[in-house]
């Protein structure tokens, strides 16, 4: 049974469309321990074969929301609804959602072989029938030759492999991937984020993941919610995250960002002058509505930013700022230059896009920073 | 030169230290192979007491009871214990836990004189027979404490992400437990089990005010013997409790280290 083919990820959006029905709601969902809320009244929706990342810092409630999910945590308020079906009250083993742990969790006194085996099992599938899906699953995640081995006897990457595996035989609606690639070094994680993106396409299923690693969740989800401190600080897709961040929190926690703050000075229909200790810098379209003399920050990513010597000219129609260069970060690819405006330190990435072995400034240089008015971001929250 | 004094004086003090703790247990063991009837005589090496004990009955059956109580309430307290150790370790908040903590450790340290006597008070006012249940049962009391500290020195380092695991993958909390639960735990078990039969195995104050009779166990037997003066054949039985408690301890401590070395 081949899934049907799923829309380029470019037309893949269905929660643009009105009538899609979503897999996964968590609607008005608090999650209290003791004193302490780690979720608080949060609404959701995860739609089919979508790759979701709820991604945040450790302590965010990410975790928490995926174990509600899992049936190992009970909400204290709130409904978590999978295919349109309230989940309270089912046991996490009646649940047709699988989990793959962060630690893997795998049975250290069974073999490779019976850990997969072992969730086909409990739903007394025949034993032909066992074998042959074990094999299936061994053959996707390329451990045919290690059925036998035990746990201990595997390396991390391995044994990321028959946790996956584990969790993917039962052809579950849903997978759950609590940071599944943590162990890993990042060599084998960068590698395992596009085998993890081929097997979700491949198979068609929806894939939850847990992470507080930006780049995992950029390079591999459909959609990002970003969280903060057990709230939705902003859901969407990657590139809406990091080029339209809601808040100075996702801003901050996305990338690299300059971020100044500042009175609202003049406002004209979207286009909004923020006075700035840098001086004053206008924003061609600010999304959320403000009113002169708010307190705002205005925020642009540091490879937006154009740098040249003091004494060149800049083209017109951009943001000019003046300063000295503090420090040259060369990575290769590209040069981060921190550049030292009234108190401030600034962020300048140029891409060392010509091969040249001579740096073209230097510390202590007076430079001047030239962003585009498009380029700039109004940040209220 | 220093070192080497003082390493000369560390082997001194371990040989003397050693040979008070069991230099009384190396001559008892050698003179079980005394052929002369003279307990404190060496008369030549001989089996021939060895021999002699299958032809007493009264000593074989003493053993024989000793070996079933053992059996019997080491399998008692290992359930007992175990249930115990996973009440204390999986529900870390109860009403009362504290208190129920204490209740189970309490046999390790009480003055087995006290169990004994509340327990023997225990049966007499409620009117039950004296003998291989009472027995039985006063070991499981003094020993499922022993049990739920061993279990639960394994429990606390156990992973519960593999029961959520199994859980996860459609596992009822029957079948985690056997499956997952038991099975990785299961070194612990036994190393508590195996203790708890070698407590029961040589306990002599517990087995005198429970017990009735025709249910003599062998360490009452051997005490009541000696007191009529030591005989060769009690060297020989004593050597054979020896030997076998020896074995049941290495195995328990062999049954931990297993434990602790499945992570």
């Amino acid at each position: 049974m081949e899934p049907p083919e799923r829309p380029a990820r470019g037309a893949f959006a269905p929660w643009d469309e009105p009538a899609a029905q979503p897999l996964v709601v968590f609607d008005g969902v608090t999650k209290r321990f003791g004193a302490e809320t780690a979720v608080s009244d949060l609404t959701l929706a995860v739609y089919e074969r979508e790759f979701f990342a709820l991604l945040g810092p450790s302590g965010c409630g990410k975790s928490t929301l995926m174990r509600m999910l899992a049936g190992f945590e009970t909400p204290s308020a709130g409904r978590v609804l999978l295919a349109g079906q309230d989940l309270a009250g089912l046991p996490p083993h009646v649940r047709p959602v699988n989990m793959m742990f962060q630690s893997y969790a795998l049975f250290p006194h069974m073999s490779v072989e019976k850990n997969i085996a072992f969730g086909l099992e409990m739903d007394g599938r025949p034993r032909d029938e066992v074998g042959a899906r074990v094999a299936e699953a061994l053959r996707m995640v390329k451990l045919e030759g290690l059925a036998g081995r035990r746990p201990h006897q595997l390396s991390g990457g391995q044994r990321q492999r028959v946790a996956l595996a584990r969790a993917l035989v039962k052809r579950p609606k849903l997978l759950l991937l609590d940071e599944p690639l943590g162990a890993l070094d990042r060599k084998l994680r960068e590698e395992t984020q596009f085998e993890l993106m081929a097997l979700q396409e491949r198979l068609g299923l929806t894939f939850i993941i847990v992470t507080h690693d930006q780049d995992e969740a950029m390079t591999m989800a459909t959609r990002i919610a970003v969280m903060d401190k057990g709230r939705l600080a902003q859901v969407g897709t990657p590139p809406v995250i990091y080029e339209a961040p809601a808040t100075r929190h996702v801003a901050g926690f996305i990338g690299e960002i300059n971020l100044v703050e500042g009175t609202v000075s003049g406002c004209d229909g979207r286009r909004v002058t923020v006075a700035t200790a840098v001086g004053d810098l206008t924003v061609a379209d600010a999304v959320d509505s403000v009113a002169v003399g708010q307190m705002v920050a205005v925020a642009w990513r540091p490879e937006k930013t154009r740098i040249v010597r003091g004494g060149e000219a800049i083209s017109n129609g951009r943001a000019v700022i003046s300063g000295t260069v503090h420090d040259i970060g060369y990575l290769g690819g590209r040069t981060t230059y921190h550049v030292d405006v009234s108190g401030l330190r600034l962020k300048a990435a140029v891409a060392n896009a010509a091969r040249s072995i001579e740096r073209p400034l230097g510390t202590g240089e007076a430079v001047k920073l030239a962003v585009a008015p498009d380029a700039l971001l109004l940040l209220v929250r | 030169m220093t070192s080497q004094r003082s390493r000369a004086l560390d082997a001194t003090a371990l040989t003397l230290g050693f040979a008070f703790l069991y230099l009384p247990i190396v001559i008892l063991v050698i003179f079980s192979f005394n052929a002369s009837q003279l307990v404190t005589v060496w008369g030549g090496f001989s089996t021939r007491w060895y021999a002699a004990i299958w032809q007493n009955r009264q000593l074989m059956d003493a053993a024989w009871m000793t070996l079933k109580v053992a059996a019997a309430s080491a399998a008692f307290a290992t359930v007992v214990g175990t249930l115990a150790a996973l009440a204390l370790t999986r529900y870390a908040r109860f009403r009362g836990r504290t208190l129920f903590s204490g209740l189970v450790y309490a046999p390790i340290v009480m003055p087995e004189v006290i169990t004994g006597l509340s327990l023997l008070l225990l049966f007499v006012s409620l009117g039950i027979d004296r003998g291989f249940w009472t027995v039985t049962v006063a070991h499981a009391t003094f020993t499922c404490g022993f049990v739920a500290v061993v279990v639960q020195s394994r429990l606390v380092t156990f992973d519960r992400s593999l029961e959520e695991a199994a859980a996860d993958l459609g596992a009822t909390p029957a079948q985690v437990f056997w499956r997952i639960t038991l099975p990785i735990i299961a070194p612990a078990v036994v190393a508590g089990f195996l203790l708890a039969f070698t407590l029961s195995l040589d306990d002599l104050v517990l087995a005198s005010f429970t017990t009735g009779p025709g249910s003599t166990t062998l360490p009452m037997r051997i005490y009541s013997q000696v007191r009529l003066g030591v005989t060769p054949e009690i060297n020989a039985i004593s050597t054979l409790m020896i030997a076998a408690v020896t074995v049941l301890v290495i195995a328990a401590s062999l049954a931990t280290k297993r434990s602790a070395a499945a992570h």
